[in-house]
């Protein structure tokens, strides 16, 4: 604690200006839209989840820890709870791998190095949503080109609106595809950040290119790899909403059901408002977890590389 | 390359190519469609030689979807942030860094906290402060029975309430987006790199704070700003919850929402030659944005998440 005083004093100017009135004048606008859309509303939904209100908001009852107890005992819940845990490892899986690996093909080619990079970079700049409607098409059960292929190599009959498994890797596929992108940026910029003196002395004393990966360059990615990690289980927390939105509605019968896609359903469709507050307050805990897990783990490691 | 590998160095090619096809295979193949008459596009498996249709559909999927209203809303919502942001974090990171003043810590301190919340775990709460940001002073008004008071002034009864909604606003849709701590700390985190002797050098000079921010900060800072402009702009143009949430009014919707109705659904014609262009459409702005900033961006997106 007493650390992370002496680095928050430590961290302005040695030569600053004084002026009375000014500085909480810069600041404010930042203060005010913080304190109005971050705080007040966090309060609120912190507030919000302790009570049993009527979906018209005209009465409203103190009900201690009612609401989170409910959660927690619902089976549906506790679904939803798997179902995020197991797409969120499966798009981190997926889009980590491709990444990686594209970054490093990459990495080891030397022509045209400048227009690969741009052929890979621009995913990253479409809509979660759009993802989705371009993996609709290729993956709907009649004319999709990803799932008559699928249908004949596997043999299975393939259908994401009836399994749930099948939505499941439709989503999955929809919100990796734009991840790999991100990846590819920072696994291709550690790779660049890695000396090439170390991979020369490796391979004069006969190291062999699968071997330096594994010995030299992958452990030196290990913090953009953890950080990544990170990255994309938040992604696939929150942003993925937009998939899930356009390409399953949760459905069928919940199996694509995430959390975020949850807390809009209870509190927007189903106007659960005790219900959707207590999810959000859960969900606020975890990214805070997540976040100070990041910071006490992660960002030592990242400092290791420089 | 540090041996010769001729063998792994085809192999290198092979499967940066089958990577590269990987990601632009939903894009050519949806382009494809994009150009095919309903009969083909339904065809199954579809034919993949383009047809000349590319206009028709084009034209279509414009004026059936409202792609240039919607497509204008989002560019609104999109530079709104993006300026909004960028201005607020800059001056606020300015206000932390070059000042030292009583509250500076605590400011920072509540910038801080924010770090990673995103407006998906918060939403309902933050949309009922959207829908009135007048609320939380209407319990006040209530607590203080200000009510009463106002009558006994007027002589007889009147019932106030403040209301004061950014529901389908360009203000709702930019407004709650701009606090970004992530943005800030960029910043400051720049400024800090500055040398002290600028700041010494203006102060000596007799130049006041906002004359230094203007000569010399903000100049320095314009490589920074560019990385931001693009993350920032496809961060907001890409949106999809939130504005899900405050537009009610079709003519206010953002292009990536907007594409939902465009989705052939069970009983409709499958046309997803129309959808699919009108996806195309929809995505190219931040596309070029993204490839037409591409050196920014890639410096940006590394500096941004250090």
């Amino acid at each position: 604690m007493e650390e992370a005083s002496v680095y928050i004093h430590s961290m302005i100017k040695r030569s600053t200006f004084k002026s009375g009135y000014l500085p909480y004048l810069l600041i404010l606008p930042q203060i005010l839209v913080t304190l109005t859309f971050f705080y007040w509303p966090a309060l609120q939904g912190l507030s919000q989840s302790f009570f049993l209100s009527d979906p018209f908001g005209r009465s409203s009852k103190f009900v201690w820890f009612y609401n989170y107890i409910e959660l927690f005992t619902d089976p549906l819940y506790l679904k939803s709870i798997v179902t995020t845990i197991t797409f969120s490892i499966a798009v981190a899986t997926v889009s980590i791998t491709l990444g990686l690996f594209i970054a490093t093909m990459a990495n080891r080619a030397l022509r045209a190095t400048a227009l690969v990079r741009t052929l890979l970079i621009w995913p990253y700049a479409v809509a979660p949503a759009i993802s989705g409607i371009l993996w609709l098409f290729l993956l709907h059960p009649s004319y999709g080109i990803v799932a008559l292929t699928i249908n004949n190599w596997f043999g299975t009959e393939w259908n994401p609106v009836l399994y749930g498994k099948d939505a499941m890797i439709m989503i999955t596929m929809a919100s990796s595809w734009k991840q790999i992108s991100y990846n590819f940026v920072f696994f291709m910029a550690g790779l660049q950040a890695i000396p090439r003196s170390l991979i020369e002395a490796a391979a004069i004393d006969g190291a062999s290119p699968f071997k330096r990966f594994w010995a030299i360059t992958f452990p030196l990615l290990t913090p953009t790899f953890f950080f990544l990690s990170v990255m994309n289980i938040i992604y696939s927390f929150f942003e993925t909403f937009g998939v899930i939105h356009t390409v399953t509605q949760g459905g069928p019968g919940g199996s694509t059901n995430i959390l975020v896609y949850k807390v809009y359903q209870d509190g927007f469709v189903g106007l659960n408002l005790g219900s959707s507050a207590a999810q959000s307050v859960v969900l606020m805990s975890l990214i805070i977890l997540i976040t100070f897990l990041q910071f006490r783990y992660v960002e030592k490691k990242v400092q290791y590389t420089g | 390359m540090i041996e010769k590998t001729p063998i792994l160095d085809i192999f290198t090619y092979i499967f940066l190519m089958v990577g590269i096809l990987i990601v632009g295979f939903p894009i050519i193949y949806s382009l494809i469609a994009a150009t095919l008459p309903l009969e083909d596009v339904s065809k199954v498996p579809m034919p993949l030689i383009p047809g000349d249709q590319f206009m028709v559909n084009m034209k279509e999927a414009w004026t059936r979807g409202n792609l240039g209203n919607q497509i204008f809303n989002s560019f609104i919502m999109a530079t709104g942030i993006t300026v909004g942001k960028i201005t607020v974090s800059m001056i606020g990171a300015f206000s932390i860094v070059y000042f030292d003043y009583r509250l500076r810590v605590v400011a920072f301190a509540s910038v801080f906290c924010t770090l990673m919340l995103p407006v998906e775990v918060r939403i309902l709460p933050t949309y009922e402060m959207a829908a009135n940001l007048l609320g939380p002073l209407q319990g006040l008004w209530d607590v203080l029975h200000l009510n009463g008071l106002v009558s006994w002034f007027a002589g007889h009864d009147i019932e106030v309430s403040l209301n004061w909604s950014l529901l389908d606003s360009y203000t709702g849709l930019t407004l709650p987006l701009i606090a970004s701590a992530t943005c800030t700390f960029l910043f400051r985190q720049f400024f800090l790199t500055v040398p002290e002797e600028l700041c010494e050098a203006a102060k000596m000079d007799g130049a006041s704070p906002m004359t230094f921010f203007r000569k010399i900060l903000f100049p320095l800072s314009k490589t920074n700003i560019a990385a931001l402009i693009v993350i920032e702009f496809v961060y907001g143009y890409n949106q999809y919850l939130w504005p899900l949430l405050i537009t009610t009014n079709p003519d206010m919707t953002t292009a990536v929402i907007g594409l939902q109705d465009l989705i052939p659904q069970a009983d409709d014609l499958p046309e997803w030659n129309v959808a699919l262009g009108a996806a195309m459409m929809v995505m190219l702005p931040p596309v070029l944005v993204v490839l037409s900033m591409q050196r920014w961006f890639v410096k940006g997106l590394i500096e941004k998440e250090k």
